[in-house]
């Protein structure tokens, strides 16, 4: 006997899903249409996006890269595109890119800042990814000398000299160390290069120089702008930021009293005044309380009130990421005898940098933006540079373009580093959030 | 820490440069050129060109100090320099001379300290209105909306010049020179108010400059000079003779294009001791006998100068006015070379 299966035997194939919940459609009603209030607004977001685009689209696509001053710009456009139509007028950027870029520095000299550009790359490789040979590191340690060399010239005996004070405090702790312990070697790893660059290192360089004689043509810094500017400022507070904000939060917690309230009036002070008024300072007023005819490079100033004030923000944020660690870890850092580096370096500091570096990032792209303040105390960043390029006869009145080239540049470094912290993120993602 | 050291190790390096001591005439002939302030950029004032170059109406006269000492134009290093930090480069002597659109005060001379040499731009604050307004006189700008830079001697003069005329306004203030232009093309004021210069540079970058008229009122006296610090009179006189020595040139028709036939000898005692074919005049400043000539030979005098740089064929387009030699009814007028 046979029974009559009521149910189906046999697998019926596979259906695609409805045309409106895939691809394309599905997306858009997924997204942009799912109920009457979306749909409404998805409608005026869409239109908002077309009136603004509608005026800057063709503004930038129609123009010109082919004049030879702002009024010719015009001239070529209106015969173009006929009467009354206006856009940019990109030709002032093909005429003075170069000095956006490098500001004054003598155009058959363009090699060395893109060298030491180029060098920066190849020592943050190694620092940014771990992938990269461990070998570069070296090379990371010496680029500081190699980049002041290329980018101002002289004698190479000068940062050579200069790093050799590091050398020999390296040693003095090595070899002090195993002789008196550990606070004797720091205090040598301290006081050998000291001495060394304020006694020893200017007679052996100069005593080398007309040794071997070994330079590059000299440039000032009066020279210096643009971008370069922006980026030497930016990446020199950046390096220096990180390490001396690291010690500053460290400080902070620290049961020392002296060494404690030193750091905390260190950060709030620096933390209660704005970077401008700092610059000021520089710019100005070490001016009033140097002795008169002092050389006092204006760019080193800049670049040590922007590191000391990117020092004290970073010390906050690196403290934030101390705070948000378990009073665990502590104890059990303590619990395995580890004494107060090792705990710090082994385990505190890992997961309190983990923790803070969205914060981290976004204090170095808040600092790399601040340096256009410079353009205030007349440094010719790109910001002051559109300025002294709009005071040529050809170009004056050109504002949007000059800001557009700038905002894009700008965009390009912000952006890649807030992508290369997102990365950074997921790769140290042990697991905890 | 140790790369913070470094930075004091590079400091110490660079304070080594020494100090001045000497006269500023004596330490510019040791250093071998001239340190001179300038703006950032104001157009036909002081503009750097494609290749770096500095030029300008205010560039040429330290240009024109650098030839007289060096006899060369180009032995001058120019430190750009704002309106804010500028007072203090020239004191702190991280310049040795301003040429930058610095209205001559009493108190910036007195109070400040510093010496003007003289005048080389007579300026003054004036207003440019749209031609559609259908005003003719500042004095119909009752009620009007005025866009104004910030923080300016312009915003004090607007307000004396309608408080003066018992007319009421309302100011539109804005932080740099080119926001403000730009929101008056927008249309956010009616009236739009700086140094009559500015106002004419300003508007020959317009895409329709006809449009826009400058009223003929100019409230305030804005004469624009370079100037020295306190204490050295000796240098003062140089920079102040070299400025005189330019507009003594037009006066005597000295031009670059006759210079080298003049310099032989004339029949005019006052051209042959500018020169220096006659007299000891260079001597008496510290300079050679022909400074006056190397001074001229750089850009031309005050006329040349002038015309290259913001005269009627440049697209800044401004007449002599009050910039004419006193012969001419304006105000140029050069002690005698005696």
């Amino acid at each position: 006997m046979k029974t009559e299966s009521y149910v189906r035997t046999e697998m019926l194939g596979e259906k695609s899903p409805p045309a409106t919940t895939v691809g394309l459609i599905g997306w858009v009603r997924e997204n942009l249409f799912n109920g009457w209030f979306n749909s409404i607004l998805s409608v005026l977001s869409a239109l908002a996006l077309f009136f603004v685009l509608e005026d800057i689209l063709p503004w930038i696509w129609r123009g010109t890269w082919t004049g030879t001053s702002l009024q010719n710009c015009r001239e070529v456009i209106q015969a173009t595109y006929g009467e009354g139509v206006t856009a940019a007028c990109w030709s002032v950027i093909g005429d003075r890119y170069h000095q956006l870029l490098f500001g004054f520095y003598p155009s058959e000299l363009y090699w060395r800042p893109i060298l030491a550009f180029v060098g920066l790359l190849v020592a943050l490789s190694p620092v940014l990814f771990t992938s990269m040979p461990r070998k570069f590191l070296w090379f990371s340690a010496v680029y500081p000398f190699l980049c002041f060399w290329l980018l101002w010239g002289g004698s190479v005996w000068l940062p050579l000299s200069a790093l050799a004070g590091f050398v020999l405090g390296y040693l003095a702790f090595g070899s002090v160390g195993k002789a008196a312990g550990n606070l004797a070697a720091v205090i040598a790893a301290i006081l050998v290069p000291v001495l060394w660059w304020l006694f020893l290192a200017g007679n052996v360089a100069s005593g080398l120089e007309s040794f071997i004689p070994l330079e590059l043509q000299h440039v000032e810094s009066a020279k210096f702008g643009g971008f370069m500017l922006s980026v030497t400022i930016g990446v020199t507070g950046i390096a220096l930021s990180l390490p001396i904000g690291i010690l500053l939060a460290l400080g902070r917690q620290s049961d020392l009293l002296i060494l404690k309230s030193m750091c905390v009036g260190f950060i709030e002070f620096i933390r209660g005044v704005p970077l401008i008024t700092l610059l000021f300072v520089a710019s100005t007023l070490l001016n009033i309380f140097l002795p008169p005819g002092t050389q006092f490079d204006i760019i080193l100033r800049v670049i040590i009130m922007v590191t000391l004030f990117a020092s004290a923000y970073m010390a906050e944020v690196i403290r934030g990421g101390l705070a948000a660690l378990p009073k665990g870890q502590y104890e059990a850092a303590d619990s395995l005898g580890l004494d107060y580096w090792q705990a710090q370096r082994l385990i505190i500091m890992p997961q309190a940098l983990k923790i803070s570096i969205p914060s981290i990032v976004s204090t170095f792209i808040g600092l790399f933006k601040d340096t256009t303040l410079v353009s205030i105390i007349a440094l010719l960043d790109p910001i002051g540079m559109s300025n002294t390029i709009r005071s040529d006869t050809d170009w004056n009145g050109i504002v949007w373009e000059l800001y557009g080239f700038t905002a894009m540049i700008f965009f390009i470094f912000c952006f890649s580093m807030s992508r290369y912290s997102m990365y950074l993120e997921r790769k140290l993602q042990t697991g905890h959030r | 820490m140790k790369r913070f050291a470094f930075i004091g190790a590079l400091t110490a390096a660079t304070f080594a440069a020494g100090f001045a001591s000497a006269g500023t005439l004596d330490d510019v002939k040791a250093k071998g050129f001239l340190q001179c302030g300038v703006a950032t950029g104001v157009v036909g004032f002081a503009t750097a060109d494609a290749n770096g170059r500095w030029d300008g109406f205010d560039v040429s006269v330290c240009r024109a100090v650098a030839a007289a000492i060096f006899g060369d134009g180009d032995a001058v290093k120019f430190t750009p320099l704002s309106s804010k930090n500028r007072f203090t480069a020239l004191s702190s002597g991280e310049v040795d001379m301003l040429a930058r659109n610095t209205t001559w005060t009493f108190s910036r001379d007195v109070e400040l300290k510093f010496n003007f040499v003289g005048v080389n731009y007579y300026d003054g604050q004036g207003f440019m209105v749209p031609k559609a307004l259908g005003v003719t006189s500042a004095k119909d700008l009752d009620g009007a909306t005025v866009c104004i830079q910030t923080g300016t001697t312009t915003e004090l003069n607007l307000a004396d010049f309608f408080r003066k005329n018992g007319i009421s306004y309302e100011p539109v203030p804005i932080e740099t020179n080119n926001e403000a232009i730009q929101q008056y093309i927008a249309g956010a004021c009616d009236a739009y108010t700086t140094d009559a210069s500015g106002l004419a540079s300003a508007r020959a970058t317009f895409e329709n400059p006809k449009d826009h008229i400058i009223l003929p009122e100019i409230v305030s006296k804005e004469p624009l000079g370079p100037l020295v610090r306190h204490g050295d009179d000796q240098w003062m006189d140089v920079v102040r003779w070299t400025l005189n020595a330019l507009i003594e040139a037009e006066e005597y028709g000295v031009t670059s294009a006759n210079l080298a036939e003049l310099a032989k000898g004339t029949d005019n005692p006052e051209i042959n001791r500018l020169l220096g074919t006659e007299g000891n005049l260079g001597e008496m400043l510290g300079l050679s006998a022909d400074w006056a000539q190397k001074a001229i030979a750089v850009g031309g005098n005050y006329a040349e100068i002038f015309e290259r740089n913001i005269g009627e064929n440049t697209p800044i387009g401004l007449s002599r006015g009050l910039n004419a030699q006193w012969t001419d009814g304006g105000l140029l007028y050069s002690p005698p070379f005696r």
